[in-house]
C-alpha cells in the first residue's frame, strides 16, 4: 500500500524534481567512477586481441553505446505510451528527456563503429545489416526530436511525439529483420560483426563496466534534462 | 459506417477530378525522377537494367510521400476535418477512407505508369508483372504509414520536410521487399516470399495505421 502511495507521490513533477536532482548527482558520480574503471580495464588490463590488434579496444565504447541506443528507444516509447494512456505529465517529459541521450549513443555507436571498421574491414562504412538498421534508428530519434521541436504547444508536442515513438517501436524489429534479409539477399556478407566467441574475461569485465557507466550516464543526463523541462513548464 | 466511408471516398475522388493538376504533378514527379537517374549514372543498358527496380521503387516512394502533405491539409484549412472528427462515424473509418482515396489518386497511377518507366530502363518484360504487383501491394502500405506522419505534422511550420524525416525511415521495409521482389525475378528466382511479406506489411498497416492516424488527427486538431 505504502509503495503504491509513493509511486503516485513521485509521479507529480513538483515532488519528483528534488528526487531527480539527488538521483542525477549520484548517478553522475557513479558514471564517472565506472567509466574510469572500465576505461582502465579496457586500455591497460585487457590483453591485445590476436587478430585485430589494438584496434579492437574501441568495442569498450562501441558495444555498450549500441546496447544503450536500442534500449533507450524502447524506454522512450514506454514512457511515451504511459504518458499517452494515463495522461501523466511526467511520463511525457521523461520521453522527451531520453531522446537526445538515445540519439547521442546511436551516433556514438555509428561513429566508433566506422572508426573500428576502417582498420579491420578496410572501409569506414559497409552496408551491413546492423549498421544500416542502427542508421535508421538514428533517423527515428532525430524524427522524434524534430517533431517535438516543431510543435510549440508542449501538450501537443508530447502526445504527437508519443504516437510517433509507439509507431517507431513497432517498426524497429520489422526494419531490423527486413534490412538483415535485404543484406543477405544482395550478397553474402563479406564481413561479419560477430567476434570470436572466446573472449578474455578481462575484456568482458571492461565492457560490462562501460555498459554500467553508460547506464548511469543515461540516468544522470535524463534526470538532469527532465529537471530543466519541469522548470521550463511548471 | 460504410456509407460514410463511401461518401468520403467519392467526395475526395471528385475533388481530385476537379483539380487534375494536383494528381498530375505527383505523377510527373515520378516520371522526372526516374528519368534523371540515367542522366546521372550514365546510359549503360546493363547498369540501368540492374538499378531499375530500385530506382522505380524509390521514385514511387518519394512521389507518394510528396502527395501526402495534401492528404489532410485542405480539410484542415476549411474546417471539414473538424466536422469529420465531430461526426458520428468512427474516426478510424474516416481515416481509412481518406487514405483509400489518396491511394486511388496518387498510388494507383504509379502502378499503371511504372511499366512505361521499366521500358525506358530496358527491363525484361518478364519482370513487368512482378513490378506492377509489388507496387500494387506496396503503395497502399506507403499511403497508410505516410498518413500517420501527415496527421502528426498537420498545420506545423516546415511540415513538408518534417514529414519526410518522420516517414522515410518507416518506409524502409516496404522499399526493401518491393524492390527485392523484382530483383528476385531478375535473378531467376521466385518472388513469392517478398510479395507475401509485402502483403503481410499491407495487412498489418491496414489493421493498425487507422488507429494511429485517428489518434494523431485528434492530437493535431485539439
Amino acid at each position: 500500500m505504502s509503495a503504491a502511495i509513493k509511486w503516485y507521490w513521485f509521479a507529480s513533477p513538483q515532488t519528483f524534481f528534488p528526487l531527480a536532482g539527488t538521483l542525477a548527482r549520484w548517478s553522475g558520480a557513479l558514471a564517472a567512477l565506472l567509466a574510469a574503471a572500465g576505461l582502465y580495464v579496457g586500455f591497460f588490463v585487457a590483453p591485445t586481441d590476436a587478430q585485430q590488434g589494438e584496434a579492437y579496444r574501441i568495442i569498450f565504447i562501441h558495444v555498450p553505446a549500441a546496447w544503450m541506443s536500442m534500449f533507450l528507444y524502447v524506454v522512450m516509447a514506454f514512457w511515451a505510451a504511459i504518458g499517452l494512456a494515463f495522461n501523466t505529465r511526467l511520463s511525457a517529459m521523461m520521453a522527451s528527456a531520453i531522446a537526445p541521450t538515445g540519439a547521442l549513443f546511436t551516433f556514438l555507436a555509428l561513429w566508433t563503429g566506422s572508426l573500428w571498421g576502417r582498420p579491420t574491414w578496410g572501409a569506414y562504412w559497409v552496408w551491413d545489416a546492423r549498421l544500416t538498421s542502427e542508421l535508421i534508428l538514428l533517423f527515428l530519434y532525430l524524427g522524434f526530436m524534430a517533431l517535438q521541436a516543431a510543435i510549440d504547444e508542449p501538450r501537443r508536442a508530447d502526445r504527437a511525439g508519443a504516437v510517433l515513438a509507439i509507431v517507431g517501436v513497432v517498426n524497429v524489429p520489422i526494419i531490423y529483420y527486413s534490412v538483415q534479409w535485404w543484406n543477405t539477399l544482395h550478397q553474402g556478407a563479406s564481413v561479419s560483426l560477430t567476434r570470436a566467441p572466446s573472449m578474455a574475461s578481462t575484456m568482458l569485465t571492461g565492457m560490462l563496466l562501460m555498459a554500467l557507466a553508460f547506464w548511469a550516464y543515461s540516468i544522470a543526463t535524463t534526470l538532469a534534462r527532465v529537471r530543466c523541462i519541469i522548470k521550463e513548464r511548471e | 459506417m460504410l456509407d460514410a466511408a463511401r461518401t468520403i471516398v467519392t467526395r475526395d475522388l471528385l475533388l481530385a477530378l476537379r483539380r487534375p493538376s494536383d494528381v498530375g504533378t505527383a505523377l510527373l514527379f515520378f516520371v522526372i525522377v526516374a528519368s534523371l537517374f540515367p542522366l546521372g549514372i550514365g546510359a549503360e543498358p546493363n547498369l540501368l537494367r540492374l538499378v531499375a527496380p530500385g530506382v522505380i521503387w524509390v521514385a514511387a516512394l518519394l512521389s507518394s510521400m510528396l502527395s501526402l502533405a495534401r492528404l489532410f491539409a485542405a480539410d484542415h484549412a476549411d474546417g471539414t476535418l473538424e466536422q469529420l472528427l465531430l461526426g458520428a462515424s468512427p474516426l478510424g473509418v474516416v481515416a481509412s477512407a481518406k487514405v483509400l482515396a489518396h491511394w486511388l489518386v496518387s498510388g494507383l497511377p504509379l502502378v499503371v505508369i511504372a511499366p512505361v518507366i521499366a521500358l525506358q530502363y530496358d527491363l525484361p518484360q518478364s519482370l513487368y508483372g512482378t513490378l506492377a504487383l509489388s507496387l500494387l501491394l506496396g503503395t497502399p502500405a506507403l499511403s497508410l504509414i505516410g498518413a500517420i506522419g501527415a496527421a502528426l505534422t498537420l498545420g506545423l511550420r516546415g511540415g513538408g520536410v518534417l514529414l519526410s524525416l518522420l516517414v522515410l525511415p518507416l518506409y524502409v521495409p516496404v522499399l526493401i521487399m518491393g524492390a527485392g521482389s523484382v530483383d528476385m525475378v531478375a535473378a531467376g528466382l521466385s518472388p513469392q516470399g517478398q510479395l507475401q511479406l509485402l502483403a503481410a506489411l499491407l495487412v498489418v498497416a491496414a489493421a493498425f495505421a487507422p488507429w494511429a492516424i485517428a489518434a494523431a488527427l485528434r492530437i493535431s486538431t485539439e
